[in-house]
């Protein structure tokens, strides 16, 4: 038998017992791709901030200023100002709906696999191309919506969706609660289907009736998963780009721009990428709070279900 | 009497379906249901009506119903094939996506297995890291990317996609495949390893054909986000014989005096059809893989 220090060991064998060795040359090709297009961009990003770097001339280090500019612009605390309705928002709504849905369809009924599937479908098909069905659907002239409205005489006009500010706002943050809806509902049944029925067998005999049984059996044990869920919806809900850009390109008067439509007008339109990369900057503070509330929402279903806290 | 037998069908299938009467789970499911499901569909019938009617018909409403179509026509989808450049952009699509997803797929294999199962020093450290990259959204990404890209000469051109989307796809991939090497007994592996096999032996013999289902998820999936991905297209890419099916779409299709509601519509419905048709071969996978990747 061979040991460790015989000499007759062969490279490839050594490496073959070192689990660091081997370990490191299996990161190797994960590692290339994300240091190199994931982590140093991120930093780049941040330095392109402090820059007054455009499109087609090198810039120079110019400190806090992009910040500075931002501060006194008015249109920039209007984006700042739509991200957070747009995601409180839709992200409150798609809870709502979602955990609705996701109850309906956990009871057993005829063709439960095949509802299920098509549920999915709005998550599935490409954001941009169900936008441009959104955006042809809030038309001016030729909403079906208006269209049907006026043939049932609720209005007489059609509805300008797209064209007044306050209309607008409704109208993304309908068609993102619309692609969201289908995630949050199927993650949901996912974690309702791991709730024991003999709960609520248990429950009922004991007296509780439907609402008893929700706040104190499906809600509690649903809560991880809850706090994961909405964590990546409202991460994705803060940093849309596609919905608005297809539907609405920030207008009007930027009352739909949200800070990462504004960051890609300024830089890839306007050309100042410095103060583009600013904006998209100024949204990881918000976009840290968010992961570390998934963190701990991790941390607690480990708890819940007896596993260790490592 | 023979008809209250099965009057209860749900009864033996667990749960208190039983207690309820017909019409209150009418009410109380069925209509609800019945509103999602047409609600979330209506977009897609709506798309599919349009890009099948002339343009006459899309504009006078009033009178017939706007709901149905009564002179279907191919027009859209012949101005769509041969008049535009939307075959090129399906076929970049497809390329880009086929081959980002390959690129993901390989790099997620290979740390899911070091992270999982070698277990080398810090690798808790780095399967939370690798988490966190998932979080990082490609909004605040695209701009020192697009500096990069243009430094590396590779600006608008299919290759810029192609190595940039394996960022959004690996750090899910590996969260993925984790959790399925993390189930596989490490007794084979231990019996492989007495039998003289190499850890890449163990890797493709043993481990991966027992986390096929995995496989199958993340593949799809991650084929779907690059399909659906948009902001890096929109940015690296800009003559329009390298774009993709979205940005095509978008940039291409739209020609600002008289919208081509029709063309339009037939874009959006063929671009969303290769991810509909995987859908539908894969739907428990795709369910699977959403799920996952939120519960692990």
């Amino acid at each position: 038998m061979a040991t460790a220090n015989d000499p007759n060991i062969g490279f490839s064998e050594r490496l073959n017992n070192n689990r660091n060795l081997l370990g490191l040359l299996f990161m190797v090709p994960a590692a290339i791709v994300l240091l190199l297009f994931l982590t140093y961009p991120l930093g780049l990003g941040v330095w392109l901030g402090l820059t007054d770097v455009k499109i087609g001339r090198p810039g120079v280090f110019i400190g806090l200023d992009n910040y500075f500019w931002l501060f006194e612009d008015k249109v920039f605390w209007l984006s700042v100002f739509n991200t957070f309705l747009y995601t409180v928002v839709a992200s409150i709504i798609k809870f709502g709906l979602g955990l609705w849905l996701a109850l309906l369809l956990n009871r057993h009924m005829p063709f439960k696999a095949f509802i299920r599937a098509i549920v999915l479908l709005p998550f599935i098909v490409p954001t941009v191309l169900s936008a441009l069905a959104f955006w042809w659907i809030y038309d001016s002239q030729d909403s079906v919506i208006s269209w049907i409205l006026i043939e049932m005489g609720v209005i007489d006009q059609t509805i300008d969706f797209l064209g007044h500010p306050n209309n607008a706002r409704a109208s993304v943050i309908a068609a993102n609660i619309w692609r969201g809806v289908p995630f949050v509902a199927i993650t949901l049944l996912a974690g309702l289907q791991t709730i024991s029925p003999t709960l609520y067998e248990a429950a009922t005999i004991d007296g509780a009736g439907e609402w008893r049984r929700f706040r104190h059996i499906t809600f509690p044990l649903l809560t991880p998963i809850i706090a994961v869920v909405m964590t990546f919806s409202v991460l994705f809900t803060f940093t849309d780009f596609q919905l608005i850009w297809v539907m609405t390109r920030g207008g009007p008067i930027n009352a739909t721009h949200l800070m990462a439509t504004l960051s890609y007008q300024r830089a890839i339109v306007g050309g100042a990428l410095g103060e583009g990369a600013a904006i998209a900057t100024a949204m990881i503070p918000f976009l840290l709070a968010a992961i570390l509330f998934s963190y701990f929402g991790l941390q607690r279903r480990k708890w819940q279900q007896g596993g260790r806290d490592d | 009497m023979t008809e209250t037998v099965g009057k209860h069908p749900t009864a033996d299938e667990g749960g208190m379906g039983y207690l309820e009467t017909l019409p209150r789970s009418v009410v109380v499911i069925y209509i609800p249901l019945a509103i999602f499901i047409f609600v979330l569909l209506f977009p897609f019938y709506w798309m599919t009506i349009t890009s099948f009617k002339t343009n006459e018909e899309l504009h006078a409403y009033r009178g017939l119903s706007a709901l149905w179509i009564y002179e279907p026509t191919l027009e859209n989808i012949r101005f769509l094939l041969f008049e535009t450049e939307y075959p090129r952009w399906m076929w970049n699509s497809m390329f880009i996506t086929v081959s980002s997803t390959f690129l993901s797929i390989f790099c997620a294999v290979c740390a899911a297995y070091a992270i999982e199962r070698l277990r080398y020093k810090g690798s808790r450290t780095v399967g939370m890291l690798i988490f966190l990259a998932y979080l990082v959204p490609p909004s605040i990404l695209f701009i020192p990317l697009a500096i990069m890209v243009f430094q590396l000469g590779i600006f608008d051109t299919v290759w810029a996609l192609v190595l940039t989307y394996p960022t959004i796809l690996i750090p899910f991939c590996t969260w993925l495949l984790m959790g399925y090497f993390r189930s596989i007994p490490y007794e084979l592996e231990e019996c492989a390893l007495i039998d003289g096999a190499t850890r890449l032996q163990i890797l493709t013999k043993i481990v991966l054909p027992l986390s096929v289902p995995g496989l199958i998820s993340a593949g799809i999936f991650a084929f779907t986000l690059s399909w659906n991905e948009f902001i890096y297209a929109l940015t690296f890419i800009s003559s329009a014989e390298n774009k993709t099916v979205p940005v095509g779409a978008i940039t291409e299709l739209i020609t600002f005096d008289v919208y081509n509601w029709g063309g339009l519509m037939a874009g959006a419905m063929l671009g969303s059809l290769p991810i509909a048709i995987l859908y539908s071969f894969f739907v428990e996978h795709y369910v699977s893989s959403m799920t996952g990747a939120v519960k692990e």
